[in-house]
């Protein structure tokens, strides 16, 4: 296959591909969650892997986050490869103190005897009017934990890429799939894998401001960023891709270069990732810095349903502008 | 560390001049500091005994360090335990001044509470732009900020950098002379732009960012309203001759003497010009410190304080005035002479120059100017003669005062040099 040739495929397709490569390309490799066999996942992203794979790797699990999560635990412990799906980042409460107390410390409390290569995948997210009980952003507090690494592909190369390397890594990883992203298309190289689960991207340059973003807020911080770039100011949009361990150097290079930063956020700001990044910016780079910090948010309320006040709580681009303007007005 | 003068952010310590244990009373020189103007003396305003020295020797540290503990009360000479010791109270005289004396049962005077120093300004730098204002050599009070809620941007001082011609490193090292006998200043040698040194090793050119930083305050903060008069010197000429032919040429007058003393007469009738602006309200000084606007040979200006000056006659006045300047010139100021004047006088006269419009020093709300005294025509009790004349200016701080007591000062100033036997 040419290296040149694209493929036109969607965010939901991209996972797809990627956990049938996987299963393809190692026997231990199986699929466990609520309605990923006989319904094809409650977003569609299994459609068609049971046909393929059969109901031994394809596995439906009863309604209990607490047991399936416990159980891939224990399959990963056995030696197994499992992707656990949770199907909003609200249900994986129910599983924080396997995720918590078990993922992300048999390794310690074993001494090194257990390892536990888990993926567990999860959507995240607001934007598509399902309310208070499956719409947050709650990547910051599981990004608290040491012992879990934290992806948030926002991108279709990270969709395709992301899921290999956290297989192949022998601790648990934790992937958040942002809602609105299922449906996004575009041009994939035929032959696009596996990608780097270390670093930020940056996925705009320019030298006035930076704006960092991730998963869903990418979107965001990018339409902000076209914007301002028509009122002549060139912001530099960082995809953190990575939530914990969090790729410090990056955001630091780039704020050491724009003097500015500000941090789109889903989370709420309290105590949020948005809140760690500035922090570390300030510990780092207070030097650098021509102005404060700025965060752009959710607002701090339980998600609404009714779309335009669901609107009004997600961080806009038209917010990132005005923070980007506020505080870059003297670059121009 | 004191702060002597509203543009010192730094001292270095040069010298102890006493140690751990050491009895001390109010008005001892207990070390020499370097600002970035002068080698001062500074004063202790307490009786005790000396704890611990806090500061070494040629270490730079900002105005409000502790230097050292004393304890207060005279003690037995022994080093006290460190936990009986306070912070040494070498604050402003301005401060410590306006403060009655402890009383015997206290055994530590609290700190003086108000009037605060002078130095209460704080400008909203953000930290790369202060960083470049360091390496740039740009004086950040003299920046107007655009950033977010006015604070000064990087942006902003490199535009300040370009603005602004660069600050000129004297040849020879600062030396202070009086304005009387002070040659030209040395021909400016350009320097490249942003190779100013964040500390600069020349105290001439640290001086001059300094006097730059205060001015532009001044300029920035105090509306300034200037008046000027005409003042007939003939009376008071021919008494001053008439009075330095009885004296040995030592003990001899000069005409500044008698303009500092009747700025110091008219402070007496006008006391609206003596004193400070702090905390948007005006701030009377307590009794006279006459600030003598010192240029130095090597580019610069110091203004240090006749201290009382309103108890003082002519000839302390002018002997007073002899030891400030050649205490300026060896660079032995004292701290309270630094950090006292509450009206300064500026005499450009000897310069050739028929006035001047001085910029007050903040937080001063005055400055008195005198040109040179010229021989003009005068029209008096309807003939024209010839008579020695001087112009004398005032810049006062309308925030204080206004106009209207502005002319009646420099009016009494002229009243005091028709009677010069009185001064």
């Amino acid at each position: 296959m040419s290296a040149s040739a694209t493929v036109t495929v969607s965010y939901r397709e991209a996972i797809r591909e990627s956990i049938r490569e996987s299963m393809l390309a190692d026997q231990r490799v199986f699929l466990m969650g609520e309605d990923v066999g006989a319904y094809g996942g409650c977003f569609g992203v299994s459609k068609g892997l049971l046909e393929e794979f059969g109901p031994e790797r394809i596995r439906d699990a009863p309604l209990s986050e607490s047991a399936f999560v416990g159980a891939g635990i224990g399959a990963a412990m056995g030696g197994m490869r499992p992707i656990v799906e949770v199907m909003t980042i609200n249900f994986c409460l129910l599983a924080l103190d396997q995720i918590i107390d078990n993922a992300a410390t048999i390794t310690h409390m074993s001494g090194g005897q257990f390892q536990i290569p888990l993926v567990i995948r999860m959507t995240t997210g607001a934007g598509r009017q399902v309310a208070a009980q499956h719409s947050h952003s709650l990547e910051g507090w599981l990004a608290h934990i040491p012992g879990l690494k934290l992806l948030a592909p926002a991108t279709l190369a990270d969709a395709r890429g992301m899921l290999a390397p956290a297989l192949a890594d022998p601790n648990p990883v934790l992937i958040f799939e942002h809602g609105s992203l299922y449906n996004v298309e575009g041009e994939l190289p035929a032959d696009a894998g596996a990608v780097d689960i270390e670093h930020a991207a940056i996925r705009r340059a320019g030298g006035d401001v930076t704006i960092v973003a991730y998963g869903g807020t990418l979107t965001t911080a990018l339409a902000a960023a076209d914007e301002l770039a028509a009122g002549g100011i060139e912001a530099e949009v960082i995809d953190l891709r990575v939530l914990r361990p969090l790729d410090d150097a990056a955001v630091i290079e780039s704020v050491t270069r724009t003097h500015r930063a500000v941090i789109v956020d889903e989370g709420w700001r309290s105590g949020s990732l948005a809140a760690e990044v500035s922090a570390r910016i300030m510990e780092q780079a207070f030097y650098e810095l021509d102005s404060p910090v700025a965060r752009v948010c959710s607002a701090e309320v339980p998600m609404p349903y009714p779309r335009h006040l669901e609107q009004a709580a997600l961080p806009q681009a038209s917010t990132v502008v005005a923070e980007v303007q506020r505080m870059a007005r003297a670059s121009g | 560390m004191p702060s002597l003068g509203a543009d010192m952010e730094y001292g270095t310590l040069l010298e102890w001049r006493v140690g751990p244990g050491d009895n001390v009373k109010r008005g001892d020189i207990v070390a020499v500091i370097d600002t970035s103007k002068a080698e001062i003396e500074v004063e202790i305003f307490q009786d005790g005994v000396i704890g611990q020295l806090l500061v070494t020797e040629g270490t730079r540290v900002p105005v409000g360090t502790a230097l050292a503990t004393v304890r207060a009360g005279a003690g037995d000479g022994a080093p006290p335990p460190p936990q009986a010791s306070e912070p040494i109270a070498v604050t402003p005289a301005l401060q410590a001044e306006t403060q009655p004396p402890a009383p015997a049962e206290t055994p530590v005077p609290p700190p003086p509470a108000v009037p605060r120093p002078p130095q209460v300004h704080r400008l909203r730098v953000s930290p790369v732009a202060r960083r470049a204002a360091e390496q740039l050599g740009v004086d950040l009070a003299s920046v107007a900020g655009s950033g977010s809620d006015g604070a000064i941007t990087k942006a902003d001082v490199e535009r300040a950098a370009e603005a602004v011609a660069p600050s000129v490193p004297p040849a020879t090292p600062a030396r202070a002379v009086p304005e009387s006998a002070s040659a030209p200043a040395p021909a400016p040698t350009p320097m490249p732009p942003g190779a100013a040194p964040a500390e600069p090793a020349d105290r001439a050119a640290a001086m001059r960012l300094a006097i730059g930083s205060l001015m532009a305050r001044s300029k920035r903060e105090i509306p300034h309203y200037y008046l000027q008069t005409q003042i007939d010197m003939s009376r008071a000429l021919a008494w001053l001759q008439e009075e330095n032919l009885r004296r040995s040429v030592a003990d001899r007058l000069l005409p500044s003497a008698l303009l500092l003393s009747a700025v110091v007469e008219a402070v007496a009738a006008m006391p609206a010009m003596n004193g400070f602006w702090i905390d948007d309200a005006f701030r009377p000084a307590e009794g006279v410190h006459l600030g003598v606007a010192i240029s130095l040979r090597g580019g610069g200006l110091i203004a240090p304080a006749l201290h009382d000056a309103d108890h003082k006659s002519l000839d302390e006045l002018m002997a007073g005035l002899r030891d400030l300047v050649k205490r300026a010139r060896t660079g032995r100021l004292r701290s309270s002479e630094m950090s006292d004047p509450s009206i300064t006088v500026t005499n450009l006269g000897e310069q050739g120059v028929d006035l001047v419009h001085g910029v007050i020093y903040p937080p001063q709300v005055a400055l008195v100017g005198f040109g040179g005294i010229r021989e003009q025509p005068w029209a008096a009790d309807g003939m024209i003669g010839a008579r020695p004349v001087v112009i004398a200016t005032l810049a006062a701080d309308h925030r204080a005062s206004d106009g209207h007591a502005g002319s009646r000062f420099l009016t009494e100033i002229d009243h005091q040099l028709q009677e010069p036997e009185e001064l």
